[in-house]
């Protein structure tokens, strides 16, 4: 979606607001929010790659208006209603409904260390055959999907260098909305500064983005 | 132009737990109507009243955890230790141990640049959100700096999760246009014949910069050389400190 989460070469955005000796949450509710969401989503009902989408579709002057985890608030309440592990009704009564079942949580106390060493699965899987091979010119394919994409704008249509092959990854255009995993590889894509911003760009400036097979085509 | 926390700073006084879980609520609804993802809310969301950020957020927080610790969907004693885990146990110190090893032990650079998560379990640093580390070595001729346009990727088991200015929108617009303006900012002066490197972490590779071990600092042990490798260093807006201090912020 060309939402305006995605950033990247968008002007005027102000200075850096840099913050010296920065606590790591800057109220409790950060943390809270933080740590719902992971203890949230380790019940399985949504992806890495959905939660991402869940911000991208807040309304740009929202977005661009609140703070970091106030996205997550917001996104959060309308998760737990729309994946069905709390009903509008919960919500509005801040109660169980009556006669509703108890879940079992899925992450406890006990169990939060080996659920932070739980990640992504291995980027191996010989069955998948890479599209492409490291030093071949690629170009980005010009798509302006309206769902959740990883390829940002400003390097569509561009031309650039496979720098490495990283191996296999699920496909989070098709993840985030449950249409399958559609793993393929990533690659590291060297681009010229110049070729993504024309010639007042420094020719010793190169920008790396990661990118699955099906952002890419030859040249 | 500064996005405040205005809604965290919110002075409002606290309204009964019904009325702030049903603001959100509404809130949440009215976003979610302009996705296709979550239309099925469109309908609902005209039955509440509108409200498009919310206020009172820390209580709306607690209230919704307090449901969702009813329901049995969460243990509030994981909340716990999970916040503790990053508040405590996870941070840039993890990394700077990386970065200080690598320093002073060839064999565990080399390792290093060559699998990194490999040889950053080695020092027993394990967790979500680094599987797939990426170690970029900067150089005389040769300045790495990472950033994620599209929201916030950062390799939380070596730097912890990253600060506010990392994830707002001024680095994430300018760091890919405009890298040499963006160190210039931090006080970095990277000279014309130096190759500027950036990293957008597009996938779920993570990316930590190795960063120049500074001059004169042949006789400091490992110990002493990890308190020079700041945060910023090994995200690549600041250069590691020199002894004595300076260098980095």
């Amino acid at each position: 979606m060309n939402g305006v989460h995605d950033l990247g070469g968008i002007q005027n955005m102000g200075p850096i607001q840099y913050e010296k000796n920065e606590p790591v949450f800057h109220a409790p509710w950060e943390g809270r929010i933080y740590a719902l969401n992971r203890a949230v989503r380790a019940l399985r009902k949504w992806s890495l790659d959905t939660d991402r989408y869940g911000l991208e579709v807040l309304p740009p002057a929202d977005y661009l208006r609140m703070s970091y985890y106030e996205r997550w608030v917001v996104r959060m309440f309308a998760q737990v209603v729309q994946f069905g592990l709390v009903s509008q009704h919960e919500i509005e009564t801040g109660k169980p409904d009556a006669g509703s079942a108890k879940a079992t949580p899925a992450l406890t106390a006990s169990m939060s260390s080996r659920f932070l060493n739980r990640g992504i699965p291995p980027g191996n899987d010989p069955n998948v055959r890479p599209l492409f091979k490291v030093g071949q010119r690629v170009r980005a394919r010009n798509i302006n999907p309206t769902h959740h994409t990883r390829l940002p704008r400003y390097a569509r249509g561009k031309t650039g260098t496979i720098l490495r092959d990283h191996g296999v990854y699920i496909f989070p255009d098709t993840n985030a909305h449950f249409l399958g995993e559609k793993r393929q590889h990533v690659y590291s894509v060297r681009f010229a500064a110049r070729e993504l911003w024309g010639e007042s760009a420094s020719p010793r400036d190169f920008v790396h983005l990661d990118m699955w097979d099906d952002y890419l085509e030859r040249v | 132009m500064e996005y405040n926390r205005s809604v965290a700073k919110s002075k409002k006084p606290p309204v009964g737990r019904r009325g702030f879980i049903k603001g959100v609520a509404a809130g949440a609804a009215a976003v979610a109507a302009n996705s296709p993802l979550t239309a099925a809310q469109e309908s609902t969301a005209h039955d509440h009243e509108h409200q498009a950020v919310p206020s009172d957020v820390a209580l709306r927080v607690k209230a919704l955890e307090s449901l969702l610790v009813e329901k049995g969907l969460v243990d509030a004693a994981a909340l716990d230790a999970l916040v503790d885990t990053f508040e405590h146990k996870v941070g840039p110190r993890n990394g700077a141990r990386v970065v200080a090893r690598a320093w002073v032990d060839p064999a565990y650079k080399k390792r290093l640049l060559q699998n990194a998560p490999a040889a950053i379990a080695e020092l027993g640093y394990t967790s979500g959100q680094g599987e797939h580390m990426v170690v970029l070595e900067n150089a005389t001729k040769v300045h790495n700096m990472v950033v994620c346009t599209l929201c916030s990727c950062y390799p939380w088991p070596v730097l912890g999760l990253p600060p506010v200015w990392y994830k707002s929108a001024p680095y994430r617009s300018r760091a890919v246009i405009d890298p040499r303006g963006v160190l210039k900012e931090f006080g970095v002066e990277v000279q014309d014949d130096v190759e500027v490197r950036v990293w957008d972490s597009t996938a779920e590779l993570r990316y930590l910069v190795l960063p120049e071990r500074p001059a004169g600092t042949e006789k400091m042990t490992e110990e002493q050389l990890a308190e020079l490798v700041t945060r910023d260093s090994m995200i690549g807006v600041a250069k590691a400190t020199r002894p004595g201090g300076g260098g980095s912020k």
